[in-house]
Formats: C-alpha cells, sequence, structure tokens
C-alpha cells in the first residue's frame, strides 16, 4: 500500500512537472499537427493507387497516421523523457543518490515516466487527432469500450516503451557515453514502431518479422485496438504487449542488479 | 584553441566605430571569420572523440535514409505517386534534403536560443566583440551533420542518372541554385525560428514543423497536397522555391497553381528577400532581448 502511495505521488509529480512547460506544449502540438497534414496526404495519394493496402481502407489508414501523432511525444518514439535525465545521472554520478534511496529504481523512473507520458497524452494527443478527425474523414470507433481498450494497449505501450529505454539507458554503465547508443534505439523505434509507415504496408517476411518486434507494441499494436484491425482481436494484442512488457521489464531488472555491482562511489 | 580564439579578438572591426557602409560590410566579413574560427574549434573538440563521432555520423546518415526507406517501401507496393515515378520523387527528395542538410550544418545551432535565454548563457554572447548570430550558429558546429548531405546527395545522383533528361548547361545550373537558394531559405526559417524563441523561449518546437516539416514536404510532390497548402508554402513561407518549382522546371511538369514561367527560376530573388527580412527580424528580436538574470 506504502509503494503504490508513493509510486503514484511520483507519477503526479512527473505529471506536474510536464504540465508546467505550456508554451512547449503548444509549440508541440503545433508541430504534431504540421507533420499530420503532410503525413495524411502522401497517405490518400498512396491508399488512392492501392485502396486496401495493409489491409485498411482510407480513412482507417488516415486514423493511423493522426493516432501516430497523437501517442508520438507520449509513447517516447523519438526517445527522451526519463532517458534523458537518466543517462546523465549514470554519467555524472548521481545515480549512486537515487541507488540509496528506500525505493526500487526500475519502479521509481516508471512512475516518473507514465506521469509524464499521461501528461503528454492530453495535452499533446488531445487537441492534434481532434484536428485530424475535423479536417479528414477519420475511422474512430463509436462504442466507449473499443475507446477502454486502446486506453489499455496505450498504457502497455507506455509500459514497452519505458521497458526499451531503460535497457538502453542501463548500457551507460558499461558505455559512460550512450548517445550513439542513444540515436541507434531511437532509429529503430522510428522505423519498427510504424511511425513512418504502418507495419502492414512492410512487404513480405520483412513485414511479418517487423510485428513480432518489441517496437511494434509501441504504436501498431494500439493503432490496431483502436481500428478493430489487429489480427486475433484486441485480446491478442493485449497479450503481445503484456508479454514483451514483462519480458523487457525482467530484463530491465536482471540488467540492473548486474549494473549497480558495477558502481563505485567515490568519497563520501 | 580558447587562448587562439582570444588573441585574435582584440582586432575585431566590431568594436570600432560604425556607420559607413564599408563597416557594415567589414563587419559582415569579421562576422564570417569568427564563425570559422568558433566552428573550426569545435570540429577539434568533436575529433577528440573519433569513434563517437562516426557513430554519430553514421547515425545521422541512417536516420535520414530511413525517411527515404519508407519512400521506397511506398514504392514497393505502387508505380506512381501523384503521378510521379520513383526517380522523380528521389529527385525531390535529394534536392530537399541536401538543401536543407546544408543550411542544418552552418545554422541549424541557431536553434538554441530559447535555452540559452533561460539559463543565462544569452548575456556571455552579448559582451564578445563577435555578431551574436555567427557565436549562435557556429556554436556545437557538428560535421556529423554532413550524414544526412551525404545521404541526400546519393540519391540526389541516383535520381539524375535514372532520370532520362537531357543534362544540359541550364538544367545542371537550376540544380546548384536549387541547392544553394534552397539552403538560404532554409536558413532564413533556422534563424527566424531562433529570433522567434527571444519573445517566446519555450516554443522551440514550432520551429521543426517549417524545417524538418519543411524538408518531409518538399520529399514529396505537390500534386499530393491540398492547393492551400501549396499556395501557403510558395506565397507565406516560400519553401516552394527550394525545390517544387525549380524541379518541376527541370521535370519538364506543370505546377499546380499555374504561376507564370519567370517564377521557376525566382529562387535567387526570394532567397535574397528573405535573408534580408530575417535580418530585420534578428535585429529586432535581439533587441526584444531581456535577460533572465540567472
Amino acid at each position: 500500500m506504502h509503494l503504490l502511495r508513493l509510486n503514484f505521488a511520483v507519477a503526479v509529480s512527473g505529471f506536474r512537472r510536464y504540465a508546467t512547460y505550456r508554451v512547449a506544449t503548444a509549440a508541440g502540438v503545433f508541430t504534431n499537427t504540421v507533420f499530420g497534414f503532410i503525413l495524411a496526404y502522401t497517405f490518400i495519394a498512396l491508399w488512392h493507387e492501392r485502396p486496401h493496402l495493409g489491409g485498411y481502407d482510407q480513412s482507417q489508414a488516415l486514423t493511423f497516421v493522426w493516432i501516430g501523432q497523437a501517442m508520438l511525444a507520449s509513447v517516447a518514439v523519438m526517445g527522451g523523457g526519463f532517458q534523458d535525465e537518466f543517462s546523465e545521472r549514470i554519467r555524472n554520478g548521481d545515480v549512486a543518490i537515487d541507488l540509496y534511496r528506500p525505493v526500487d529504481l526500475q519502479l521509481w523512473w516508471l512512475a516518473a515516466d507514465l506521469g509524464r507520458a499521461a501528461f503528454q497524452l492530453l495535452g499533446r494527443g488531445v487537441v492534434p487527432l481532434a484536428v485530424g478527425a475535423l479536417a479528414f474523414d477519420l475511422a474512430l470507433p463509436a462504442s466507449p469500450g473499443s475507446w477502454l481498450l486502446f486506453l489499455l494497449a496505450v498504457l502497455l505501450a507506455l509500459v514497452v516503451s519505458f521497458a526499451l529505454r531503460y535497457l538502453v539507458a542501463l548500457c551507460g554503465f558499461w558505455l559512460l557515453d550512450a548517445t550513439g547508443l542513444n540515436a541507434l534505439s531511437t532509429l529503430l523505434s522510428l522505423f519498427f514502431s510504424g511511425m513512418l509507415l504502418p507495419l502492414t504496408v512492410f512487404p513480405g517476411a520483412f513485414g511479418e518479422t517487423a510485428r513480432l518486434l518489441p517496437w511494434s507494441a509501441t504504436l501498431q499494436v494500439p493503432a490496431d485496438v483502436l481500428l478493430g484491425a489487429q489480427p486475433g482481436g484486441a485480446a491478442a494484442g493485449l497479450a503481445f504487449q503484456t508479454g514483451w512488457a514483462l519480458v523487457l521489464l525482467a530484463a530491465g531488472r536482471a540488467l540492473q542488479t548486474v549494473a549497480t555491482r558495477k558502481v563505485v562511489v567515490q568519497g563520501g | 584553441m580558447a587562448e587562439e580564439l582570444a588573441e585574435t579578438l582584440p582586432r575585431s572591426p566590431g568594436v570600432r566605430p560604425r556607420s559607413a557602409p564599408g563597416a557594415v560590410l567589414s563587419r559582415a566579413a569579421w562576422g564570417l571569420r569568427a564563425y570559422g574560427f568558433i566552428a573550426a574549434m569545435w570540429v577539434r573538440s568533436t575529433m577528440a572523440y573519433r569513434a563517437s563521432f562516426a557513430i554519430m555520423l553514421a547515425a545521422n546518415f541512417a536516420t535520414t535514409s530511413l525517411d527515404f526507406a519508407a519512400i521506397m517501401i511506398m514504392f514497393a507496393q505502387v508505380d506512381a505517386l501523384g503521378g510521379f515515378a520513383l526517380p522523380e520523387v528521389a529527385f525531390l527528395y535529394g534536392t530537399s534534403c541536401v538543401a536543407f542538410g546544408l543550411s542544418d550544418l552552418l545554422l541549424g545551432s541557431a536553434e538554441r536560443v530559447g535555452r540559452r535565454v533561460r539559463d543565462g548563457t544569452m548575456d556571455v554572447l552579448l559582451t564578445r566583440p563577435v555578431p551574436v548570430l555567427a557565436q549562435l550558429a557556429a556554436d556545437r558546429f557538428s560535421l556529423r551533420r554532413l550524414g544526412r548531405i551525404t545521404q541526400g546527395s546519393l540519391v540526389l545522383g541516383w535520381s539524375v542518372l535514372r532520370l532520362e533528361l537531357e543534362w544540359t548547361p541550364g538544367r545542371i545550373a537550376m540544380v546548384c541554385s536549387m541547392v544553394l537558394c534552397g539552403a538560404a531559405i532554409f536558413g532564413c526559417v533556422f534563424v527566424l525560428g531562433g529570433a522567434f524563441q527571444f519573445w517566446a523561449q519555450d516554443a522551440s518546437e514550432v520551429q521543426n514543423a517549417f524545417t524538418y516539416g519543411g524538408t518531409t514536404l518538399l520529399q514529396y510532390p505537390p500534386t499530393l497536397f491540398g492547393k492551400e497548402l501549396v499556395r501557403g508554402v510558395t506565397f507565406v513561407v516560400p519553401l516552394a522555391f527550394v525545390n517544387w518549382l525549380p524541379a518541376l522546371h527541370v521535370l519538364g511538369r506543370d505546377d499546380p497553381l499555374g504561376l507564370p514561367g519567370w517564377a521557376d527560376y525566382a529562387a535567387p530573388f526570394v532567397a535574397l528577400l528573405c535573408c534580408a527580412l530575417t535580418g530585420l527580424v534578428w535585429r529586432a528580436g535581439l533587441r526584444a532581448y531581456r535577460s533572465t538574470g540567472s
């Protein structure tokens, strides 16, 4: 109970911390909306040539674009969030302070990142999606049940995204300068989440493999759950996400145990 | 290197009283020279970590390649997009990417104005006898941005080989002018975005819509987009002059707005006009600067 209250408090402060920067949020909304329009027009041209590409009709494809823009900041497709801060604390040694706090390191950062993500989902997600829905004919579901399933899929997407970035950040214990690895992780996330193009459009075996990787749990699966296009139904999508979330969190925990044995605190 | 820079500073013409047009020119020349000094310093500092530099260069190259990979995947499914075949889209992609890459390399750091105002380091720039814009633009000058230019050049080169056009001197001149004028226009967008942050420090992301959004937009044929959008990037933010109008001329296609023929050659004048306007806005922004005092 105490643990739950503590992590909730951490999440709330993460939310409030990001909520402070209103101008930055408005700027982000503007940029997401502009990108949404650019992508939407290219998708219209693409689906005009091939009407049922990737199993979507045109309005589903457009919905995919705007869901992607709405979730971009929240699931940190381009990296960032707690990751930069945590990497920096590993690099400059402040992580030692985090380690002697009577809280769990992984849970602490997960709570903080979920707080940030919750704010960015509301602050940077709702307006672009609304603009997209006004400007284009989107295939948004009418039943509240589908939206609840979508929110659950988004929550799992946030956990998978956190778990992936936590693993990358932990590598900083060995590499010290994680800049190169961060760049690689952004690259993989951008391409294999479905942000540039839905993974269902990727051809053949390449596409099949891409849909099994953990990054597909961060955007492709939530979008498919909302569109009702998830093969095997929404439950299969949520199970896929839960599976990756558990595996990656466990891997993060194992790596953390090895990494913290490496920490040597100089002086007092 | 810092001592070397310090030795050169007292000779700056910036400290002399300026009034004559000659003084303006010599100040500009000094700004460029100072830019060179600061950029060279950053290059030397990056080269101290060669492995890290190589990784970042490769990452920059790979990240920009992803956009083209997405286009390739699209063309694996269709033969034409908006009536344009792959080599033609690659031509648009290449020109947009190289022009943007050049401006990002030379002026990309100008987007850090907001951060400097927030943490108070803008004051330091004002105390030095070097134009503030030169200092800002050269700050953290990073050669890893060559990754984007290289990737764009490769795609451009491939498209030039694949397009069945006769490469007359006129067409070659058009391509060179596209890259140079395009870089100037994008550069203006970077500096305007920086100037805007004197008024709205936290709004640095707005300019991403015009810089990164702009280069993405220009990678695709204008026939894909609504007429209002094309009008907007022709007459309001003149990105259409970076490559759309001249490229359509090179490819022998009509532009969707039906502009008069001279508009295809207008890019250099548009670029000059942009630079003049940007200069004025930058000065206004700098005058509006209030130190945060931290």
